[in-house]
């Protein structure tokens, strides 16, 4: 839920990023970063293990302006994504306003994408949240190795395996390259906004 | 969700008790990584929100790994540096007291403001 603060005058909402392993989460957190470096105020935060994969969480937080007086400050984080992690997945849920899901549209992660999504909705389920119920994005990662003659799912059947009941706004994206970066990020903030609107106004 | 007069309270408080005290660091945050309220001694640089987000991350770790071990909860952290140490304390079932001290000031007295602070937020909470 997101955090009031009738005082200072800031709203606080956290954003939180799922997904499979090497799907490409922390790619689209550094991405934001290293665009808007010279309007984010604080440093991104990673919680790596050696071989750089995602330990705990990476942390992002800016602020996007007011809303009715309000000072919005977004905090997006990634989980780690290796399945032996799952614990640390759901400590990294408490609290979620809004998820983006990274789907990896990788032919062999086709199954680990569907197993991802599910543990997410068990995961919700320990916080007594409802994943039907919160602003949700997809975003279907890595469309840029098509065009290097990857074998990829396409689009119809990822919609078919993750949003064919959520039915929820997608994006074919490209992480590292930037490709649907920002209008990932710019929906699931405009959802959010819109979801936690009573407790603000 | 705190209203404005519960907030003045509890900066009273962490002011009056710990920062008079000579303390370097409060920050006041929920069990989501959020800071509720912070305060310092004038000579601080921290980043908060980010210290916000690691030290509800560190108190959830610790949190699950005490009900691994059949613990309800671990309510007190405390980690020990060569010139500041930090304290943690659970305050409410969703928040927690973090207190940063430099090595001039001792664990025991950091403890006992810190209960004193625990024990007037929860009044306020509950008046």
């Amino acid at each position: 839920m997101a955090l009031v603060n009738v005082k200072t005058k800031e709203v606080k909402v956290k954003i939180v990023y799922y997904g499979p392993g090497r799907g490409g989460k922390t790619t689209n957190l550094e991405y934001i970063n290293n665009t808007y470096r010279n309007q984010i105020k604080s440093e991104m935060v990673s919680l790596k293990t050696q071989d750089d994969r995602t330990l705990f969480f990476d942390f992002l937080p800016f602020d996007i302006g007011r809303i009715k007086g309000f000072k919005v400050i977004i905090q997006l984080y990634t989980v780690p994504g290796q399945v032996k992690y799952n614990a640390t997945r759901r400590l990294v849920l408490k609290g979620v306003d809004g998820i983006v899901f990274v789907a990896d549209i990788q032919k062999f992660q086709r199954k680990r994408n569907i197993e991802s999504l599910n543990q997410l909705y068990e995961n919700l389920k320990t916080h007594n949240l409802d994943l039907f119920e919160l602003p949700l994005v997809m975003q279907y990662n890595k469309v840029d190795l098509a065009n290097k003659g990857e074998d990829v799912i396409p689009t119809k059947i990822l919609q078919q395996d993750l949003n064919s009941v959520l039915r929820v706004p997608a994006f074919e994206a490209s992480a590292l390259g930037g490709g649907n970066v920002m209008k990932t990020l710019k929906k699931i903030i405009s959802m959010t906004l819109a979801s936690i609107q009573d407790q603000l106004f | 969700m705190f209203n404005q007069e519960q907030l003045n309270a509890i900066d009273t408080i962490i002011k009056s008790h710990l920062i008079d005290s000579g303390v370097e660091n409060v920050i006041y945050i929920d069990l989501a990584g959020n800071s509720i309220t912070q305060h310092d001694n004038g000579n601080s640089t921290l980043d908060y929100m980010a210290f916000a987000a690691l030290a509800a991350g560190n108190f959830a770790a610790v949190d699950a790994m005490a009900k691994l071990i059949g613990e309800s909860e671990f309510s007190l952290l405390f980690h020990k540096g060569e010139k500041s140490s930090i304290h943690f304390s659970k305050v409410t079932e969703d928040t927690i007291l973090i207190t940063m001290f430099p090595k001039t000031i001792s664990l025991g007295i950091v403890r006992l403001k810190v209960a004193k602070v625990v024990t007037e937020i929860n009044e306020i909470c509950s008046a």
